[in-house]
Parts: structure tokens; C-alpha cells; sequence
């Protein structure tokens, strides 16, 4: 791990210095936030305090809080349904999407939502979609929309490696290279669709080579390295502004927990899960590289945990306390 | 007396089109073919010349990408005029516009709104066979979400696809491929027909004949033949299908006794079972004095053989004889 710590600092060395201690450890600090969310959210599931089902991105936090901190105010966010971590790091209230979670009136959509649909509009975050794809051809018109309106905003869309496989992800790619939309297509490839495996489900080694049919740049980041997805994110996200067009960019990573709550995981080993968590794990990862860095002390590294925890726990007190929706008012919303 | 100025229903569509573009610069149109060529059935002929290709956008053939590109930019300001080439087509685009336009307000707390209009056209009789003459709008009157309409003349074409813009939900605008070069009165000026309000189109006594599209006018010709035997029909266009106003219907009902439900789409599952059970459902449902009846296209796909097309859907001559019969009672 220290080796490896000293490696990724030499890699982003620039970017290191150009972000800052402050930065740089409010990032860890998200990461940490993503995680406590996510056990909790598992808990209160298993404690039959919330019903549905529920797909946790423990193990992706460094891929959501690369790409969040890469866009700028204004930006607008589309991701997918394993979301509350983009939420989260796109500066979502925990508070709000606890209650959303939880499905009370105070959530950010008033408890209609749930884990799957949590939208917060009035930040730009349009929104995670539970139709695997469905987020894409929204952000052709979002694109569309900011260049028709002459802003320099950029559209931020993250889909998994098997939205990758629809048609949808074929027809959005292609008409944001026609139109050179600012748009950054960020798949997060967490190695299944559900049971399937990439190795399974594509005869390529990476999916960021199918920009290149569109004419599109393709680019394929470690996932696992917030910085790395920081990188390329930024990158693609200022070509975006300065009205070169859109870049698909894959960031490979993994999921710990299954795919949602009925997944009995007979797809893959423990071994591998093991592997991932022990190796690559992204918390602990960026935490030893900014240890390594002298940018955090031990004592620092540790309250970022119990700080996350303890932002979780307001959180659920707040969503507990929070009002179930009115019956009376179920028709609401469906109309403008 | 001025002679009153008479346009296409195409005409008129384009009118409007050209109206909402020269006010509204949020208003942009984003389709197959709808620039140089026009549009399959020529109704945005002449505005990408007008507003040129960032406003006009000929669209590759994507149909879950126009429907996409339309809820984006609906939901970041700006008010998209979707065409899908035939409504057969938007099979296609089903995913993003059931799934994705009628719900996200719903799904978002009533945070959002999908300012968005889908032009398509519908129907048989043009001999372009199975796969291009559906008629596919009671799948959206089925949606949560999203507003159906159906102009039959020139003069709603455009009043209520300016009315379907101005609107801040997505609406399914549903049009008829035998209406466009159909002619009517149409004034210059601006105007809106509100969604949500069902027509009578012609008065009678006798039985209430509600129509819907291109049956609209045949059930005008029905009626102009049976009132030379002394058979009055009320005819009703309810001109939005979602949401639908039924109290003119059901007022007619009351007045007539008789219903008779007339569409293109087939009977099963169709619109008019929905028509029907609100009438049976009514007040009206004491003034029956015949059981209420629906006509409508055959559980077929539209067959390519002109003779078979043709008896496929509602003619003039099939509402005529089922509403001697109902008037009769001779069922």
C-alpha cells in the first residue's frame, strides 16, 4: 500500500498540488460520507425500517466523487440507480435523501422517489433513473438545451457498464458526436450487469474503445483512484466547454454488496470481493496516499470516519422524525 | 361578407409552428427528415429556412434519441417540438417517453416539468401497409403523466398544437395522415383551443355519435345521409383524448338516449371502451334507451390490399348502417 501510495502521488503530483490539502481531504471526507450512507441505508434495510429494494455503491465512492468535484456550479448531473453516492458528492443533503430513502415528506421528492429517483432540480442534479440507459438520451437534450442557450454549463451523465449495451447508449453517443454536445458520458464500470460479467457481455477489453465509432474520445480511468477520475473527468469536461464536444469516459471499479437486495452473489467468489476490498479499496486507498503525502495525520484520517457516522446518524434522527406523505395528497405532481 | 381563409390541416400546423418559433425562441422543432425535405408529410416545409438548422434539427434515425433530446432540454428550459416520422415509429421511443417524460415530475416530488410536444402522425388508408398505419394512441391515454390529443380539422390542428406547447406537460399530438391536405378555416391571428375540451361538432336528437381524428368526419357524412331518412346524429369530437372532458358526452347522452363510439384504432382495448364505460357510468346511464355501441378498427394489423384496408377501419357506410340500427333498434 505504500508503494503504491508513493506511485499515485508521483502520477497526480500536479494534480495534488493544484487542488490543495483543503480539497483534497473534503474529498476524502465525501467518500467517507458515501460509505456511512451506504451502511446505514443497509441497515435500516435489514431492520425493516424501509421497504423496495436498494443497489449500494460501496466500493464506487472514488468514481463519484472524482467526477462531482471535476464539474463546475451549473453543471448538470444524470446518473442511474445505483446513485445515492453521485448524490451525495454532487452536494446532495444527506438529510434530504436520508428522508427520500426513508420515504417521508421531507425527502427530496417528497418521498415519491425513493432510492432510485432521487432528483434535487434546483442544483442541476436532474436526476438517477431506474431504466438502465434512460439517464442517456436525456442528456443529449440537456446538451442540446446548453448549447441552444449559449451557456458554458456541461452535462455530466454516469451509467453503468450495462447501459453500455443498450441501444440507447448507440443512438445518445452518436448524436452528441454529430452535434458536438457538451456532454461527459462516465460509465461506471463495476464489472456486472446484475450476474453478468464485462468479460461476458463484451467482446472488447475496454468499453471506452466504442467512442471511437462515433468519433468520440474514449478514455479509461482507474476507478478506484479518485484522482485519476478527477483527472479525466476535468479533462473531458473543459473540452466539453470550450464547445469541442462530448468524451465517453469508463471508469473501472466494483461493487462490494450485490446488485440489489435479492442478489445471493452465486456469480462471482468471495475470493474476488475479498481481492478488491483488501487491494483496491478507494477510502483506503486515497486516505494512504494523503497520509503518504503528509496532507492528513492518523488522528485526522479517523474522524473523517466518525464525522461521516455522525452526519448519517443526524440524518436518520432527522428522516425519523420526519412526517409520512399525506394520503389526500397522492395525486399531486403528476401534472404540472 | 369576407370569404373566411381556408388552410390545410398541414398548413395550419405549420402556421402554428411558425408563430411559436417567431415568439419563442425556447421553441425548437427535432425530427427525421423535418428540414431540406420537409418532413415525411410536408408540414415543416419551408421553416429551416426560416429559422435555419439549430432550430429546425433533422435528427438522425434515433427515436429514443429525439424522444430523449426532447426531455433533456424540456427539463433545462426549453420548449422541444418533437416529429416522429409515423406514429408506428414511436414503439421506438416508448421507453423514454412512458418511463421517463410522464414520470419524472411524479418520480421528482413535483419538482420538475417536461414542457414537450411529439408530433406524429396516425392512421390507415394510404396503402402503406401493416407497419406504417397504426394507431397507437390509446397506449399513451393509459400513462399517468403525460396529455393525449387528436385534432380532426384544421382550425384545432392549429389552435390545440399551440395549446399543447404552451402546456408544461408532454403531450402525445396525435395527427391523421388523410387529414393533412384536408381544408377548413383557419384565422391568421394566434388563437388556442384548450386541452381538455370535447366539441360538438353537430347537433341532433337522436343518437350521440362520439368521434375521434379522421372518424370525425366521417361520422359528419353518416350524418348528413341519415338525415335525409329523418335520423338526427349528435356528433362530438372530444378533440383531447388525455385528459378527456366527458360531460358534453354525457349531456348528450342524456339528451339522446343513444351512444355509438367511433375510432380507427382496434376495438379491443381501445378508446372507446374508456368513452363507453363513463357514459355507463353516468347519470346517463338512466336515459339509455339502446345499449351503447363501439366501432372501431378490426384486431387486425392493416392489411396492404386497397379493398382490405378499407374495410379494416370505420367507413362512411358502416356508421351509417350501425346507427340506423341503434336509432331503430334493430340490434
Amino acid at each position: 500500500m505504500m508503494q503504491l501510495s508513493q506511485d499515485l502521488i508521483q502520477r497526480h503530483q500536479d494534480l495534488i498540488e493544484a487542488l490543495g490539502a483543503e480539497t483534497l481531504k473534503a474529498m476524502l471526507q465525501e467518500m467517507h460520507l458515501i460509505r456511512a450512507f451506504e451502511e446505514r441505508a443497509e441497515q435500516l434495510y435489514m431492520q425493516g425500517k424501509v421497504h423496495g429494494t436498494m443497489h449500494l455503491s460501496i466500493g464506487q465512492e472514488a468514481t463519484a466523487v472524482g467526477a462531482a468535484n471535476a464539474m463546475q456550479e451549473g453543471d448538470y448531473l444524470l446518473n442511474h440507480h445505483r446513485g445515492h453516492g453521485h448524490c451525495l458528492a454532487w452536494g446532495g443533503d444527506p438529510n434530504r435523501m436520508m428522508a427520500e430513502f426513508m420515504g417521508k415528506e421531507t425527502g427530496y421528492c417528497r418521498g415519491r422517489g425513493g432510492s432510485m429517483h432521487i432528483a434535487d432540480i434546483e442544483s442541476n442534479n436532474l436526476g438517477a433513473n431506474g431504466i438502465v440507459a434512460g439517464g442517456l438520451p436525456i442528456a443529449v437534450g440537456v446538451g442540446l438545451s446548453i448549447k441552444m442557450r449559449r451557456t458554458s454549463q456541461v452535462c455530466l451523465v454516469i451509467f453503468g457498464d450495462g447501459a453500455a449495451n443498450e441501444g440507447a447508449f448507440h443512438e445518445a453517443l452518436n448524436m452528441a458526436s454529430i452535434w458536438r454536445l457538451p456532454i461527459v458520458f462516465l460509465c461506471e464500470n463495476n464489472q456486472y450487469a446484475m450476474s453478468m460479467p464485462v468479460q461476458q457481455a463484451f467482446n472488447i477489453e475496454n468499453i471506452s474503445q466504442r467512442a471511437a465509432a462515433y468519433g468520440l474520445p474514449g478514455v479509461t480511468v482507474d476507478g478506484n483512484d479518485v484522482l485519476a477520475v478527477y483527472a479525466a473527468v476535468s479533462e473531458a469536461a473543459a473540452r466539453a466547454r470550450r464547445g469541442e464536444g462530448a468524451t465517453l469516459v469508463e471508469a473501472k471499479t466494483y461493487r462490494y454488496k450485490g446488485h440489489s437486495k435479492s442478489d445471493k452473489q452465486v456469480y462471482r467468489s468471495r475470493e474476488e470481493v475479498r481481492f478488491w476490498q483488501e487491494n483496491r479499496d478507494p477510502i483506503m486507498r486515497f486516505s494512504q496516499l494523503l497520509l503518504t503525502a503528509g496532507l492528513i495525520s492518523e488522528a485526522e484520517a479517523a474522524q473523517m470516519r466518525e464525522r461521516a457516522v455522525a452526519i448519517i446518524d443526524a440524518a436518520v434522527a432527522f428522516s425519523e422524525a420526519s412526517p409520512e406523505p399525506d394520503v389526500a395528497d397522492i395525486m399531486s405532481g403528476v401534472y404540472a | 361578407m369576407p370569404e373566411l381563409r381556408e388552410l390545410t390541416y398541414a398548413e395550419a400546423l405549420r402556421e402554428c409552428l411558425r408563430q411559436l418559433m417567431e415568439e419563442d425562441e425556447r421553441v425548437f422543432l427535432i425530427g427525421e427528415d423535418i428540414g431540406v425535405y420537409g418532413g415525411a408529410f410536408g408540414v415543416t416545409a419551408g421553416l429551416i429556412e426560416q429559422f435555419g438548422p439549430e432550430r429546425v434539427i433533422d435528427t438522425p434515425i434515433s427515436e429514443a434519441g429525439i424522444a430523449g433530446a426532447c426531455i433533456g432540454a424540456a427539463l433545462t428550459g426549453m420548449r422541444p417540438i418533437g416529429e416522429i416520422q409515423f406514429m408506428d415509429f414511436v414503439t421506438l421511443s416508448m421507453e423514454q417517453l412512458v418511463l421517463q417524460a410522464a414520470k419524472v415530475r411524479f418520480m421528482f416530488g413535483g419538482k420538475a416539468s417536461v414542457p414537450m410536444v411529439l408530433r406524429m402522425p396516425s392512421g390507415s388508408g394510404t396503402g402503406a401497409a401493416a407497419q406504417h398505419s397504426e394507431s397507437l394512441e390509446n397506449w399513451f391515454v393509459h400513462v399517468p403523466g403525460l396529455k393525449v390529443v387528436m385534432p380532426s380539422t384544421p382550425y384545432d390542428a392549429k389552435g390545440l398544437l399551440r395549446a399543447a406547447v404552451l402546456d408544461d406537460n408532454p403531450v402525445i399530438f396525435v395527427e391523421h395522415k388523410l387529414l393533412y391536405k384536408t381544408k377548413g378555416h383557419v384565422p391568421e391571428a394566434p388563437y388556442i383551443v384548450p386541452l381538455g375540451q370535447s366539441k360538438v361538432v353537430r347537433e341532433g336528437s337522436h343518437l350521440t355519435v362520439v368521434a375521434t381524428s379522421v372518424m370525425v368526419g366521417r361520422a359528419l357524412q353518416a350524418a348528413e345521409q341519415l338525415a335525409e331518412e329523418g335520423i338526427e346524429l349528435e356528433v362530438i369530437d372530444p378533440r383531447t383524448l388525455k385528459p378527456l372532458d366527458d360531460a358534453p358526452i354525457i349531456e348528450s347522452v342524456k339528451k339522446t338516449g343513444r351512444a355509438l363510439v367511433v375510432h380507427e384504432a382496434v376495438e379491443m382495448g381501445g378508446f372507446g371502451g374508456e368513452v363507453v364505460a363513463r357514459i355507463a357510468a353516468s347519470e346517463a346511464f338512466d336515459y339509455l334507451e339502446a345499449p351503447i355501441r363501439r366501432l372501431a378498427g378490426l384486431d387486425i394489423p392493416i392489411p396492404y390490399n386497397r379493398r382490405l384496408e378499407y374495410h379494416a377501419v370505420p367507413q362512411v357506410e358502416s356508421i351509417v348502417r350501425e346507427a340506423r340500427k341503434l336509432v331503430r333498434g334493430e340490434y
